[in-house]
């Protein structure tokens, strides 16, 4: 598709959009409906649009598998880290409240950190599968 | 319009049509779901059924014959056309004990749910009752949910991710 113009032109004035849209979900879940797992999904469909009309080698360059590797992992061991540092605090697995000056405040911070690793881990995974099914049959 | 779209999807011979038709039955989900007040649902519904599984289905499908050899002919089978209105209807005349929809007094609203309810605001301080209740009383199960997102996504990448061997390769293996 990488020679369609108006495809191309259209995509990338929605990327930022897209992009944009998927991080006000991730840090708005608290108010509004989403969260990390909506999230992780928007960003996902952000970069498979890119790689959709920009072929999946710029892409892959971009975003190279191994970077999305490493943030799968992250995402899932920001989460369980979350619990840890609940543990270590004093509280028990992912009580956040002794995370924060008060158990508000902890309950904010905890709920923002576990929300980031779920988004993080959902992007990294949709991304790959789709370099999975897509790169099948080309090297 | 759902039942409508389903049908649609066992009669149609073509992969293309069948993938669109998945896509268009989960955005009907979806908004199935904005009509019954479940907005999260909704938004997860349309951004992965809609979205992404189509856009993987048609990633699957540039992978296969366009044309596959063997249609099995859809011939209209008594039997089991019976045995599913049978359970289906089983299924409904059991609705008939259930409490209505939406029931304050249902054994299902009387558990949990009013604490949630009533204290999440003050305990959590998160407006969104389904971020709260996801996030913060329910900690561990998304923690599993997560857990099966990247042990999937592990799944994928050791059967898919690695360059295919050549055939070359292969003979030798076997």
């Amino acid at each position: 598709m990488d020679n369609n113009l108006i495809v191309r032109e259209v995509a990338n004035l929605f990327l930022p959009i897209i992009v944009l849209f998927g991080l006000y979900v991730q840090f708005h879940g608290d108010f509004g409906p989403g969260g990390g797992f909506q999230a992780g999904v928007i960003i996902a469909v952000g970069v498979i649009l890119y790689a959709l009309v920009h072929g999946l080698t710029k892409t892959r360059q971009l975003i190279p598998l191994r970077v999305i590797r490493v943030l799968m992992a992250v995402g899932l061991l920001l989460y369980a880290g979350t619990g840890i540092a609940t543990l270590l605090l004093g509280g028990e697995f992912l009580n956040y409240n002794v995370l924060g000056s008060d158990p508000l405040t902890g309950q904010h911070v905890g709920i923002l950190l576990i929300e980031l690793g779920v988004g993080i881990t959902v992007a990294a995974v949709m991304v790959m599968i789709f370099y999975a099914f897509a790169g099948r049959g080309r090297e | 319009m759902l039942a409508a779209t389903a049908i649609a999807l066992v009669y149609l011979r073509s992969l293309f049509v069948a993938v669109m038709l998945t896509g268009i039955y989960s955005l009907l989900s979806a908004a199935l779901f904005v009509l019954l007040d479940a907005v999260d649902v909704a938004f997860t519904e349309a951004a992965v059924g809609a979205g992404i599984t189509t856009v993987l289905f048609l990633g699957m499908l540039s992978q296969v014959p366009s044309r596959p050899e063997h249609f099995r002919e859809l011939n209209l089978r008594i039997g089991p056309l019976l045995v599913a209105l049978v359970t289906g209807a089983a299924l409904i005349y059991a609705t008939q004990d259930m409490p209505a929809f939406g029931d304050p007094n249902a054994p299902a609203n009387l558990h949990v749910a009013p604490r949630y309810i009533n204290d999440s605001k003050s305990e959590t301080g998160m407006p969104n009752i389904v971020t709260s209740v996801l996030a913060s009383y329910r900690g561990y199960d998304t923690l599993g949910e997560v857990t099966v997102i990247f042990t999937a996504g592990v799944g994928v990448l050791l059967l898919l991710g690695r360059p295919r061997r050549r055939p070359a390769e292969e003979r030798d293996g076997q």
